[in-house]
């Protein structure tokens, strides 16, 4: 009876082994609506133009630079196009973890015919970084919890007189510091010079002490609209295209407080040392998923700003409805009135010496 | 010969009911006031219709069912004037309640269950110490029963929504139930899962059982050091086992891939299926060395005397007697490799997401009610494989005429 299971189990597993004998190509991405997005604009096409590659999506963007190292180290590379943050980029970069690419050789040219590295222009932010969109961290705010007068100032985030209750806010130093300078006096232009100094930081803490016992610290994006949605929290900073997805999709009365709101980029890297056929399959998906159409597509699904310029005039309404995506874009004329850009020198030189004290301040 | 009873003439425990249940009057009043935003009020009105209705239920209503009908069709009409239908369900859960208990108290039931000299004192620990198990049993099973109405919420949220709570039907939906079945991020761990698991348990099993019955050989030399090393992975913390765990899989898969050539899946999955399967073993050993100590060894040499060989009486004699013991290790073996997260973190990749990887990053990155959906399926899973287990056990007791313990 156990060698007939045996048999069957073994059976079973090879079978499992050949429907998956096509060709792997594994992403790795952040989950959630905006992995989904990808899927649509990216990886369904691609899987329709070639039905003998089968895409597999790990959401281990948030961990990718510790995995990437480890498997490095373990020669065991299972990843072959990676999902992060600008921010990481560098420091995968650095590290020679990522791959060094030739945005000419690798990336489509625009439809008009300019070259990639002058359609995706400065977002190309350094050598490995292939960019996708541009995405903000900003404020959603329960629309039935704030009166008559919506939040339309970041400082009334720090404001508990005029708008009293919980508000959540990440779990890190980057954006809060600098939203409490500015609210503290600081001149816009100011700021990184004040923050790169003791009595700046100082500064921003004591301005973020003024609301700590009101707030809810948050690390996951999804923690925010989850929060706003059980009323927990009247005003919430996340991702732009989180609170999008709980306005428009799941109905909430949310509304979004865009003063301040920061901007970052979000782009592939390819892990270094790929194996020579992996790479070339890689490589070929990306020339496909970075094109102009590609990208002005992806924004139908998500409210994040394609990073090529002439992906912007193509990007139109909410796939299957009538909505218009413009207005909860960041990069809308009307929205992007008051923006902060993520400054990647200060924090890759501060980080480490600020993500210290803030966390002492936190646990104080 | 029959002892005759004297009429005993029973004290009236009024005086003892109606406090008490102006007491449970009072912590009911207080919750409801306190959700109308009124709790003082709430607070002593409770109490008074507490004592209202232990003094009219002791003394006008003997008919027990009556009674208890009565005041849950009259609090179900306080709590709907209150707050429509939902209010009437509490209303009624609350009125059962507060019935019971007066009845409990006024008639002496309380002291049904302990012996007739036990004094005030031993009664009321012996009710206090059922009501603190059936608080401890609560505070067990309450986490899961409230993630069950949850998963079929018609949001996207981890949320009981107005329309949830006032039992409106478009406040539910199966569609988080929908998204499991048809969505390829949740069937594609489904079916990883239900590969991995049942391989790394057969592997589990048929190692840990031979491993417990060599080890239980008294001639065999240094057992105990092995016996410790072989649980080791039950007591080691699981993130160590799996950083070694990832490095040595990993050249194992490398070298694999290099000498043998299979593709990288196929390797991904043994690789996980034997980490796996080394988790499970310290159950399987654990069990079966427990249902060793009550084997009669004289069986296996009466076998041997008449002629079979050391498998046939494995086969035939040990195994069916240590079998509860090998089925519960492997019941634990599946369980462990279905339900883990760490490992497969580590050494397994996006092709072998497992349903917990796929719960945890979903938890993380989306807080999507098809979790809740899938633990649901999960728990329901669960009480189905123990139940079936446990009857099969008790049928192969009975054919073998022995008597479920």
């Amino acid at each position: 009876m156990k060698l007939t299971s045996i048999l069957a189990a073994t059976t079973a597993l090879t079978m499992a082994a050949g429907a998956a004998s096509a060709v792997d190509l594994t992403l790795v991405s952040w989950g959630g609506a905006y992995q989904k997005s990808q899927l649509k604009a990216y990886a369904e096409p691609y899987m329709a133009m070639h039905p003998d590659v089968n895409i597999i999506w790990d959401e281990s963007s948030a961990e990718a630079v510790a995995k990437l190292r480890a498997m490095h180290e373990a020669g065991n590379l299972t990843w072959d196009l990676v999902d992060v943050d600008a921010a990481d980029s560098f420091r995968l970069c650095d590290e020679g973890l990522a791959l060094e690419y030739e945005p000419n050789d690798l990336l489509a040219p625009a439809p008009d015919g300019t070259s990639a590295a002058d359609d995706f222009g400065a977002q190309i932010v350094n050598a490995c970084y292939i960019p996708q969109i541009v995405y903000s961290t900003t404020f959603g705010y329960r629309t039935d919890m704030v009166g008559d007068t919506p939040p339309s100032n970041i400082c009334d985030v720090f404001d508990l007189e005029k708008y009293p209750g919980k508000r959540s806010l990440e779990k890190r130093p980057i954006n809060n510091m600098e939203w409490a300078l500015l609210c503290d006096g600081v001149a816009k232009d100011d700021i990184y010079s004040v923050l790169a100094t003791d009595e700046g930081q100082q500064q921003a803490l004591a301005k973020l002490g003024t609301i700590k016992d009101q707030v809810i610290w948050w690390s996951a994006g999804a923690d925010t609209p989850q929060l706003l949605a059980d009323g927990e929290v009247v005003m919430g900073s996340t991702y732009n295209g989180r609170l999008f997805s709980a306005i428009v999709e799941q109905n909430q009365p949310i509304g979004m407080l865009w003063d301040a709101q920061v901007f970052s980029f979000d782009g592939w890297v390819i892990p270094a040392d790929l194996p020579e056929d992996r790479l070339a399959l890689v490589k070929d998906f990306l020339f496909f998923a970075t094109d102009t159409q590609r990208l002005a597509d992806q924004a139908k699904y998500i409210s994040y700003g394609p990073a090529r310029a002439s992906s912007a005039p193509l990007v139109g309404k909410l796939d299957g409805t009538d909505i218009d995506m413009a207005p909860y874009m960041p990069t809308d004329p009307a929205n992007a009135q008051n923006v902060f850009y993520y400054n990647f020198e200060f924090w890759a030189d501060y980080r480490d010496d600020i993500d210290a004290k803030f966390q002492a301040w936190l646990a104080g | 010969m029959s002892i005759a009873h004297p009429e005993i003439p029973r004290p009236s425990l009024m005086g003892f009911t109606l406090p008490l249940m102006a007491a449970a009057g009072l912590g009911f009043g207080y919750i409801v006031g306190t959700a109308h935003g009124a709790p003082v009020p709430g607070f002593l009105a409770g109490a008074l219709l507490g004592a209202v209705l232990g003094y009219v239920l002791a003394s006008f209503v003997p008919n027990r069912k009556a009674g208890r009908i009565g005041a849950a069709v009259v609090a179900a009409v306080a709590g709907f004037v209150l707050s429509g239908f939902p209010g009437a369900v509490v209303g009624a859960i609350i009125g059962l309640i507060m019935s019971w208990f007066a009845y409990w108290l006024s008639s002496g039931d309380y002291r049904a269950k302990v012996p007739v000299y036990a004094t005030a004192g031993d009664v009321l620990w012996h009710n206090s110490f059922k009501f603190i198990c059936g608080l401890i049993f609560f505070f067990l099973v309450a986490p899961i029963v409230v993630v069950l109405p949850l998963s079929f919420n018609a949001q996207d949220f981890f949320t009981f929504t107005p329309e949830m709570l006032s039992f409106d039907p478009a406040g539910y939906s199966l569609k988080h139930y929908e998204d499991f079945l048809t969505n390829p991020n949740w069937t594609r761990p489904l079916k990883n899962s239900f590969i991995i698991a049942p391989l790394a348990t057969i592997i589990s099993v048929s190692l840990g059982t031979l491993a417990a019955i060599g080890l239980s050989q008294s001639h065999v030399p240094g057992r105990r050091a092995i016996m410790a090393i072989l649980i080791s992975p039950m007591i080691v913390p699981l993130i160590i086992s799996a950083t070694g765990m990832f490095f040595f899989y990993s050249k194992l898969g490398n070298w694999l891939e290099a000498t043998v050539g299979l593709s990288g899946d196929f390797i991904g999955f043994i690789k996980v299926i034997l980490a796996h399967a080394v988790l499970g073993i310290p159950f399987v050993i654990i069990t079966v060395t427990a249902t060793l100590v009550g084997f009669d060894r004289s069986l296996t040499r009466a076998a041997a005397n008449m002629g079979a060989g050391p498998v046939r009486t494995f086969f035939k004699v040990q195994m069916p007697l240590i079998l509860p013991g090998v089925i519960s290790g492997g019941l634990f073996a599946f369980i462990t490799s279905f339900d883990e997260v760490v490992v497969v973190l580590f050494v397994g990749s996006a092709a072998q997401k497992t349903l917990p990887w796929q719960m945890f990053t979903g938890l993380r990155e989306q807080i999507s009610p098809t979790i809740l959906a899938v633990a649901t399926v999960l728990v329901i899973f669960s009480i189905a494989l123990l139940t079936t287990v446990e009857l099969l056990r008790r049928r192969s007791e009975r054919l073998r005429g022995m008597s479920p313990s």
